[in-house]
Order: structure tokens, then sequence, then C-alpha cells
């Protein structure tokens, strides 16, 4: 059980934005991602669901070939949870539709389990008293978790976070980082793109550094963080620090 | 102004022109309905891969937009005559309101559409919905509610666009009715006045209770 | 059936015929557009920074002129007219009635766009040392203008269109010189495409120059 990347070449017409990347994510593994912007960490995550099809290369998830052929797109993101920096809650919905659509209309689940399932969620990410309300009534911080428990009520086997922090104001990445902290503690395998240098030290067993669409360095925490070699790594550290 | 006003007959009226406001009501949703009917097909053509559907969809909307109403309807009434294709009176407005509803929702449509974030799909898509699914459940209840008000007011104006059938010779709707007991009387002023009355009723009805169901439907 | 659609008797005559008519449906256009600018531009300004005892009755007022067909307002207007003993031509009735049926539709135009200037805009800009004129003509005005141009091209173009109604109450213009022809000739679908036509090259180019400007400036905000 695990997501193999191999040599994963991406472009945007001639924009090549990853450029050959292989890395292997274990099963309850925590692997983070750091590096500038634009240097296709967010592309990557979109590539191993399937949401952006790839140039060459492969993605393996527990076996399947995400950008094979006769692969069922829509039955494999059912394992792969995603959650974005913008946190896209779907405004027409409260925040108890919003987590219990998908295992209604995807799973198939009757109205009472799905609804089950979203307050155990919502219960899990803190929001057990804004289940109600509509999502333009909840603070960022309130959005990113109700996404987070949306993404979780599908049970998932892996979660991919891409920056979920940095579009919040300060005092508000705290409660999401404290739910992603939970989640790990749980055993989750996650990715998470994350400019949060301490967090990405304290929660993960490897971190990857990326530059300009290639991996230049992956490793424990304490190696990739603490003592880097790369000079782009010391670099790109000294700069977020 | 050695005029005295008649308002006696025009009340007598009122039962008949109330009925004739049930007709131009009936004409106003039925090209409602096809006009959404058709601007969703429009909307669909307008970016379709095919030349010919792209420019049919394109001609119909610039010529509904760029035409009056009332040239719309001639031409269901005496042009389609030339080509052989006889509609009554009814039928002509209906059909040049319905062409005309439909030219302005296709834009509307198309600017809901475009409206709603691109990362809406993809957020639904990464739960696993299919493209349909993703359309049905997350798209078309927000573009719904972006579109509700341009609807609404698409409403009022095809009322107010039906009273142009009895330029075709229609005489069972609002004003079709009141034009007849206009002929026979010569009270211009009261029949008219009393239409216009009802006229402002229904319009008002209309956007009071799209006002209604605004509230009870968008909640967010 | 084909050859009769080839041999007209739509002569140079009709076509003049029609063109006179169309330069009616003109005139009709800039005198409505005119009256309806000018009260619209009256109007809107006060909705917007009048109180609510005269915002509410004044915006009520107006409200009757958009829930009534126009068809409707212009055979009332024209008998009330008969009535009361003033002695205007069917075009000048119909002059007035598009007016203020403009005007009705102008007035939401510019409250919306003076409405669009954020206050704190105006606040920076008095801060700036600008002068209550100044802070209008230099901010309030433009800002104003740009949101309410596009609206203000479409509002023109549907009552240029609108007046095709006015034939009812006696006036010549394009619709009604092509009936005339019609009825003459015959050929109803050949000499309405050409109305149709002349309508359309009225309207279309003016059209594309209101979405242009309305595209250009939103990508500019
Ligand atoms: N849909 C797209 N079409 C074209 N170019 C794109 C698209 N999405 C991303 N790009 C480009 O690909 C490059 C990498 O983008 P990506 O979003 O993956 O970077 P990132 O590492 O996530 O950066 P950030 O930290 O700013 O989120 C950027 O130069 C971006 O402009
Ligand atoms: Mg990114």
């Amino acid at each position: 059980m695990s997501i193999e990347i191999q040599d994963v070449h991406k472009a945007f017409g001639s924009l090549e934005v990853v450029k050959g990347v292989t890395m292997t994510v274990e099963k309850g593994e925590v692997v983070s991602i750091i590096g500038g912007s634009g240097s296709g960490k967010s592309t990557l995550l979109m590539c191993i669901n399937g949401l952006e099809p790839i140039n060459s290369g492969r993605i393996l998830v527990d076996g399947t070939d995400v950008h094979g052929r006769g692969t069922d797109l829509n039955k494999l993101r059912r394992k792969i949870g995603i959650v974005f920096q913008q946190w896209n809650a779907f405004p027409h919905l409260t925040v108890l539709e919003n987590v219990m659509l998908a295992p209604r209309k995807v799973l198939g689940k009757s109205k009472a389990e799905a609804e089950a399932i979203a307050v155990e969620k919502l219960a899990r990410v803190g929001l057990s008293e804004k289940i109600k309300v509509y999502p333009s009534k909840l603070s960022g911080g309130q959005q990113q978790r109700m996404a987070i428990a949306r993404a979780l009520a599908m049970s998932p086997d892996y979660m991919l976070f891409d920056e979920v922090t940095s579009a919040l104001d300060p005092q508000l990445v705290g409660e999401v980082l404290d739910t992603m902290r939970l989640l790990s503690s749980e055993g989750m395998t996650m990715i998470v793109v994350t400019h949060e240098i301490a967090f990405a030290r304290e929660v993960s067993n490897r971190v990857a550094f990326f530059h300009k669409g290639r991996i230049h360095e992956i490793g424990p925490p304490a190696q990739v963080i603490g003592n880097p070699r790369e000079p782009e790594t010391i670099d790109f550290l000294k700069s977020v620090l | 102004m050695n005029y005295t006003f008649h308002w006696l007959p025009a009340f007598r009226a009122l039962p008949e022109m109330l009925w004739g406001a049930l007709v131009t009501l009936e004409i106003a949703v039925l090209s409602m309905v096809l006009g959404v009917l058709f601007a969703v097909l429009l909307a669909v053509g307008a970016s379709s891969q095919y030349r010919i559907f792209r420019a049919a969809a394109v001609s119909w909307v610039e010529l509904a937009r760029n035409t009056p109403a009332l040239f719309q309807i001639y031409m269901a009434y005496f042009g389609l005559g030339s080509l052989g294709i006889h509609l009554d009176s009814f039928v002509a407005l209906l059909a040049g309101i319905t062409f005309n509803n439909a030219g302005y929702l296709a834009e509307t449509f198309r600017g809901g559409l475009r409206a709603v974030p691109q990362t809406q799909v993809r957020a639904a898509r990464s739960l696993g919905m299919g493209q349909i699914q993703a359309f049905r459940l997350v798209v078309m209840p927000q573009m719904f509610r972006i579109v509700f008000y341009p609807l609404t007011n698409q409403m009022v104006w095809a009322i107010l666009m039906t009273s142009l059938g009895v330029i075709v010779g229609l005489n069972n709707d609002l004003t079709g009715v009141t034009q007849e007991y206009n002929v026979r009387s010569f009270r211009t002023f009261e029949y008219f006045a009393l239409a216009a009355v009802i006229y402002y009723l229904l319009a008002k009805f209309v956007t009071v209770s799209a006002r209604l169901m605004a509230w009870r439907l968008f909640r967010y | 059936m084909f050859s009769s659609l080839f041999e007209t008797s739509f002569s140079a005559n009709d076509l003049m015929f029609m063109l006179k008519g169309a330069g009616v449906t003109l005139m009709l256009t800039f005198w409505a557009v005119l009256g309806g600018t000018l009260l619209g531009v009256v109007f809107g300004v006060i909705r917007a920074i009048s109180p609510w005892w005269v915002n509410a009755p004044l915006g009520a007022v107006l409200d009757v002129f958009r829930s009534i067909p126009l068809l409707i307002q212009l055979v009332v207007a024209n008998s009330f007219k008969t009535i009361v003993g003033i002695h205007w031509s069917p075009f000048t009735v119909g002059c007035v009635v598009l007016a203020l049926y403009m005007s009705a539709y102008c007035t939401e135009i510019v409250r919306s766009g003076f409405l669009a200037v954020p206050t704190t805009t105006r606040r920076a800009a008095r801060s700036l040392g600008l002068s209550w004129r100044q802070d209008l003509t230099e901010i309030v005005f433009p800002i104003a203008l740009r949101v309410a141009l596009p609206s203000w091209i479409g509002l023109t173009l549907g009552v240029m269109k609108d007046t095709a109604m006015v034939w009812w109450i006696g006036v010549v213009e394009l619709l009604r010189s092509s009936q005339v022809i019609v009825t003459r000739i015959q050929e109803p679908l050949f000499v309405l495409s050409i109305a149709g036509l002349i309508y359309f090259l009225m309207s279309f180019p003016i059209a594309r120059l209101g979405a242009r400007l309305e595209k250009r400036w939103r990508e500019n905000d």
C-alpha cells in the first residue's frame, strides 16, 4: 500500500512544471513538500489524484496506474482526499450538507448514514457547533477545517494537503495545523505541501525540498531542515525562517 | 377640459379583462418555459465544436437582441406566411416572445456559468464526483442563484411583450380584450388606464413572489 | 416560388420610404434618449443622496413605468392628451412617453453608478485635499461613468427598438413604413427582412462597442 511516483513529467503547453519526480510514500507515512513559489508543488498533487494529466512517467496508487487507460478516476479519488489552499466550500450547502454530499451521492450511503459520518468528522475537526450554518458564516480557519472533514468523510486512505494554511490569518493557522496533527497521530498517510517549516519538521517522517520542478533533497526532517546539504535548500530555508 | 370620465363601463368590463390577464400570464409563462429550453440549447450550441451550430446560435442571439420584439412577432405572423407557414396570432405571439426570451436568456446563462468558479468543479471532482454529477450537484445550484434575478426580470419583460399581440390581431389577452371594448365604445382612456393597473399588478405579483421564492430558496 | 423571391416589385422608392421611416425611428430615439438621460441623471442623483421618504416614493413612481407595457403607456398618454386638450402631434407624445419610460431605467443606472463609488475612495480623495467639487468631478463622476456607460448604451438600444411601438398611435417609423409597403406589394418576408436588416445595422455596431467597453473596463479593475 503506497503512492509511487515514477519519473513524472508535466507541462502546461511549452512550460514544463514538473521535470522528472520520483518518490514513494508508504502507508502511514507523513511526507512534507517544501519549496519556492511556482516550483510545481500544487501541480504534482493534482497529478496524484488525476485532476491534471501527466506527460510521461507513472503514478501508482496501491498499484493502480492513476493515468492508465482503464482507470476509473472517480473511484480512485475516493481513497485520496485533497484539501486546497482556497477552501472551496460549496456555498449553497450548509456545513453538514457540504460534508454529507459526497458520501451520499458518490458512495451511495443513506441519508442517516451520511449524516452520522458527517457529524463524526465535523466533531473531529472541532466544528460540532457549526453544522447548521452556511460556509459564508465561517471564518477561513473554520472553512478549511470543514474542507478537511469533507475529505475525511470519504474515509480516504491518503490525504493530500496543498498549503492549507497559507490563505489564513496568522491567528487561525494553529487550529488547522492542530487538526492535521491529530490526523497524523492517528496514522493517516499524508502528503503535505506547506510553508510552515516548523510544522513540517514536527509531524513529517520525511521532508522533500522542491526546486524548479525537481526534488533537490529528500530525507528525515532533521536532515533536510536541520542540516541541509544543497545550497538551494539552504537559501530557501533562510528565506522562509 | 369638458370631458366627463365614465368609469362604470370599464368596471363592467373588468371580469372579462381579468380573464384576459390570465391568457396574458399563460403566454408569458409558456414563453418563459420554452425560452429557457431554447436558451440552454443556444448556450450549448454557442460553445459547440461544430461551426454551423455556433453560427446558428450566434445569429439567433444577435437577431433577438438587436431587433425590436415587435419585429420578431411580425416576422412570425406575416413573414413566415411567405414560406407557407401560417401561424395564428396566439402562436405567432408566443413564437416571437419565445425567440426573444431565448436570445436574452442564452447570454444570461452563459454569464451565470462563467460566474461559478472552476475551483468548485475541481473540489467536486476531487471528492470522486463525475463530470455530470459535479455539474448537477455543485455548479447548477450556484448558477441558478446567479441567473434567478435576471430570470424574473425576463418574466416581467415577457408579460409586457404579450401586449404586442393586439398588433397581430390577438383579441383574448388583456390588451386584446381591452381593445375590443375600446373600439365598441371609444372610452379609450378609461379602458386602457384600467388595463395599465392590471398589468402593474401582474408585474408586481411576479416580482414579489420571486422575492419570496428567493428568500425561501437562497438561504446562504 | 423561388422566382417570386427574386422578381420583386420592391422599388428604389420603397427603399427610400423605409429609410425615411428609419430616420423617424432615429429622431424618436434621439429625443427620448436626450430627455430620458437628463431626467434619469437628475432622478438618479436624487435617489442616491436623498433620505428614504424622498427616495421611496420617487422609486415607486418610476417603477410604474417599468411595470406597464409601453404600448399601454402610449395609448393612455395619447388619449389623456386629447381629454385635457393639449394639441401635440403623435410624434411628440411618442417622444415624451419614451423619454419618461427611459428615465425610469436610466435613474437606476445612474443611481447604481453613483453608489458604486466606495465612500473610502471619496474619503481618501478628500483627505488628499480635493475640494467637494473636485471630488465629484475627478473621482465620483469618472468612476460612476465607467459603471454606468455600458448599461446606458444597452438601454439606448433598447429604447431604439421600443420606438417600433409608437406606430400604434399613428407615427410612421421604420416598422410602420415597411408594413405600408407589405400591404401594397404583398411580400412580407422580403420587406420585413429589409426592415430587420436596417434595425440590425443601427443596433449591432453600438451593441458591440458597449460590450467591448464593458470588457475592457472590467479587465482593468
Ligand atoms: N492550469 C495552468 N495552466 C498553465 N500554467 C499553470 C497552470 N497551473 C500552474 N501553472 C504554472 O505552473 C507553475 C507551477 O505552478 P504550481 O501551482 O504547481 O506551483 P507551486 O509550487 O504550487 O507554487 P505556490 O507555492 O505559489 O503555490 C507556475 O509557473 C504556474 O504559473
Ligand atoms: Mg501551490
